[in-house]
């Protein structure tokens, strides 16, 4: 490996160690998620651990708290061989974790949320007591203010994930794990969320922090370990590196981390959307009024934290919820209620990558060209005669979409199921773009996938544009909306709060949008 | 409708509805902890019939109610292990129980006693006799006080103040105690509670053996104080009323009182008056004793509004990825 001799280097000499892993690995049937990892955290410090997704880095840390055994390798902490067989016993070895999907117990107040596996006792009430009066204090010295008894669903995400972090504090956690914490934050919450665990180091604990965000590297960790398919391929000063360097490591080739694009020629008018609303099931106003237009080759970007409206958004435009109020394709009204689906939008050119690709994109457990046909199934090259489909016809159309749209491995007779994150996507990428549609939903084109995948989905929205198509791409993922859009309109409890240009805005004023502070 | 014929049909309503509560509270300690039961009824089933077998067999009560918790334990553990263990789809393994415990009973009872699957009569010894509360026979002449004390509240056999202790008992378990925040965190998020280093699968063993031992007495007193036998297919779908109850009660404790006694109302009321003449027509008897099981469908249609099921109800945990 390259960058070998540096990490000899690299470890900060007299520092003492927090954890120290030896040789871990780790193998689901025939898929090795880890193989011979070893790795140093010093006390004290923000330890990075960064890779593509897939790369094990997940399965690394649950091994550390004791949620999968390993294969082989040695755990010391503070310098002692520890053995964690359960998590019972990470808890006692000081280690805590903030999983990326929160453990909590929606309808237990915090201070339910917080007792719950360390009550010590069989009675209730004096737990509670003891709990209150520790949670205040922690509150106090960690600036962690949460009101003990709020129930969780009531929480925010932000908050919620405060009350993880204090349940790892409650149990005296020196070590502090965090598994991608921003994915669900705002800019404004990610930023409060590095200042505690910055406060949280300057007390003596030691973080660590799993993220495939470079910027967040960057910014807070002392120390960076990469991982790429299972290995650990550098462990680096975060001070001697580059997000460049980093990509290249993560990936393994040099990577193009800013989208490379020429100015926008707005043309003719294609989606114009007045007064958009939508309900859910109970009754909720999801969208509360929303205006907004494409003209073609422009890119709209939707900023916002999930659950604003976002999805409800693509989802009617899509076809698939229903609405009220004024949508216009090229002038001509489209439906909004009974006779909408998605077929009836692709008649009309509109082409949708949904945000849930596992759920609404594919069947898992189909073949890549039977999910390439999905939804285009009546066009006329696909059928044989009235009755039959033309098979070969749709497995070479798909062979071909595989190659073009870099599928890896071109194979259309592998189920979806068993392709990457990013490679899924690409399949999805490829039925809806290669039909050249007037106007592209996309929703969240690059959750879950890699980051050479995500430069070459980047690359095909780009040239669709370029080809003089109307795009709507929703994300939760600033960078990607603030590389990627003409115009960036920020959604905030099912309305459009203001409208930016990428060029004169910022994450700053974005993420006061995204809060609902300013409008 | 006089003061009489009032208390008299309340009375019923506390009898008929004690193993309602039973059942309906055994259906709560699982159905917290994640772990659907529509197995109650064929639980209850078994523990009847043994009961009864064994009642008959040695006379004694005591050793008729032991047997049937452990008939009932025995098929919460079969449930147990293929809805925990083996991670196994729990309704049919509910089914499973039901057949089971239908189609055994019969057999069993043939084979022992040869009366067609009943079992013999129990006499003196071998069923429950009514309690007498004190001072019932001093308070009973009073006017109101009187009858409600003497024959509401006293003259009931010691499962009924079993039954209805169970459920301060329940509620006291479940919110004041850590074995109880558990179970309910466990019918939540599992994962929850797997992380913070407690097992999963042993919180929910031990809230299905409790099903088991409710449940055992349910049946129990269906064969021995209700009734004086076994009597094949006995339990007649209080199993699944108890279930009804329970999503009636939202999975809580006091109010699966309020909604077992309404049930024990109306079957009590369906006894009381076979048909009830309205002047200008009959309701007919099939309607009334229908009643509950109307009920039971009205409210399961969502009459009562959202009952919110324990959110990990019905779900093996498996350990994600």
């Amino acid at each position: 490996m390259q960058t070998s001799g540096r990490q000899a280097t690299a470890a900060p000499t007299a520092a003492p160690l927090a954890i120290e892993l030896r040789g871990i690995s780790k193998a689901f049937g025939p898929v090795q998620a880890n193989k011979d990892i070893s790795i140093e955290v010093a006390k004290g410090s923000i330890h990075g651990i960064i890779g593509e997704n897939g790369a094990g880095k997940s399965t690394l840390m649950s091994i550390l708290y004791g949620f999968y055994k390993a294969d082989a390798g040695e755990i010391y902490i503070s310098g002692n061989l520890t053995p964690i067989p359960d998590s019972q016993s990470a808890i006692r070895a000081g280690i805590g974790m903030v999983f990326q999907h929160f453990k909590l117990v929606q309808n237990f107040t915090v201070l339910e949320n917080v007792i719950l596996g360390a009550e010590g006792g069989a009675m209730l009430r004096g737990a509670m007591a003891k709990a209150r009066e520790t949670l205040t204090n922690l509150a106090r010295e960690y600036e962690l203010d949460i009101d003990p008894d709020a129930v969780v669903e009531d929480l925010s995400v932000g908050h919620q994930q405060r009350l993880e972090i204090l349940k790892a504090l409650y149990r005296q956690a020196d070590i502090l794990i965090l598994d991608e914490p921003t994915g669900v934050l705002t800019p404004a919450e990610a930023d409060q969320l590095f200042r505690i665990l910055n406060g949280l180091k300057d007390q003596g604990k030691t973080v660590i922090l799993i993220t495939h965000k470079l910027r967040e590297i960057m910014e807070i960790t002392d120390t960076v370990s990469v991982m790429r398919r299972g290995q650990m391929t550098a462990t680096i000063k975060t001070a001697d590196t580059s997000p460049e360097e980093l990509a290249e490591l993560m990936v393994g080739r040099k990577v193009l981390l800013s989208v490379d694009k020429r100015p926008a020629t707005p043309g003719d008018m294609v989606l114009e959307v007045e007064n958009l609303r939508v309900r859910d099931e109970a009754g909720v106003e999801r969208l509360k009024g929303v205006s907004l237009t494409i003209r073609a080759g422009e890119i709209l970007g939707i900023a916002g934290v999930a659950g604003n409206g976002q999805s409800e958004l693509l989802e009617v435009l899509g076809g698939i919820a229903r609405g009220t109020g004024t949508v216009r394709l090229n002038g001509q009204e489209i439906a909004l209620t009974a006779a909408a689906d998605g077929q009836t939008r692709r008649a009309r050119g509109i082409a949708h990558v949904p945000e849930d690709r596992q759920h609404l994109g594919l069947i898992m457990d189909f073949t890549a060209w039977e999910n390439v046909a999905f939804g285009y199934h009546h066009a006329p090259e696909y059928q044989k005669s009235a009755l039959f489909m033309d098979n070969d016809a749709i497995r070479a159309d798909a062979a071909s979409k595989m190659e073009r749209y870099d599928v890896r491995p071109p194979i259309p007779t592998l189920a979806a199921k068993n392709f990457s994150g990013g490679n899924q996507q690409k399949i999805v990428v490829a039925r809806e773009m290669d039909r050249n549609p007037n106007l592209l939903l996309v929703g969240q084109p690059t959750r879950g996938v890699d980051i050479g995948a995500i430069e070459f989905i980047h690359k095909q929205i780009i040239a669709l544009r370029d080809a003089g198509k109307a795009v709507l791409l929703v994300s939760v993922e600033l960078d990607e909306i603030m590389s990627l859009s003409d115009r960036i309109a920020v959604m905030f409890d099912g309305e459009i709060m203001g409208e930016r240009d990428p060029a004169t805005t910022d994450e700053r004023e974005l993420g006061l949008l995204m809060a609902g502070v300013v409008k | 409708m006089d003061f009489a014929t009032l208390i008299q049909i309340l009375d019923s309503t506390v009898r008929l509805a004690t193993p309602l509560l039973f059942a309906c509270l055994a259906g709560l300690f699982s159905e917290r902890a994640g772990v659907f039961d529509i197995g109650l009824e064929g639980k209850m089933l078994a523990a009847a019939f043994l009961s009864a077998a064994v009642a008959a067999l040695t006379g004694s009560v005591w050793l008729g109610v032991l047997a049937g918790i452990f008939a009932s334990l025995l098929l919460s553990g079969i449930h147990g292990l293929a809805a925990i263990t083996f991670r196994g789809n729990q309704l049919i393994s509910g089914v499973a129980i039901n057949f089971l415990a239908s189609g055994l009973t019969v057999l069993l009872g043939q084979k022992w006693f040869g009366l067609g699957g009943r079992t013999p009569s129990l006499t003196d010894g071998g069923r429950f006799e009514p309690i007498t509360l004190p001072f019932a026979d001093a308070i009973a002449p009073l006017p109101i006080i009187g009858p409600i004390y003497a024959e509401l509240i006293s003259g009931h056999s010691i499962l009924v103040y079993l039954a209805i202790a169970c459920v301060p008992a329940s509620a006291w378990v479940l919110y004041r105690t850590r074995f109880g925040l558990r179970l309910r965190a466990v019918g939540e998020n599992p994962a929850a509670v797997d992380t913070a280093g407690v097992s999963v699968t042993g919180i929910r063993y031990a809230a299905v053996a409790i099903c088991g031992v409710l449940c055992g007495l349910a049946g129990a007193y269906l064969a021995l104080g209700l009734a004086a036998g076994f009597g094949k297919e006995m339990t007649a779908g209080r199993g699944f009323i108890a279930l009804a109850a329970l999503i009636f009660a939202k999975w809580r404790p006091w109010y699966a009182l309020g909604a077992t006694m309404l049930f024990g109302f109306l079957e009590a009321v369906g006894n009381r008056f076979p048909s009830i003449d309205l002047g200008l027509f009959a309701i007919p008897s099939q309607f009334v004793q229908a009643l509950p099981y109307i009920i039971t469908v009205v409210i399961l249609a969502g009459f009562i509004g959202k009952a919110r099921p324990p959110r990990a109800g019905g779900e093996p945990y498996v350990k994600e990825r």
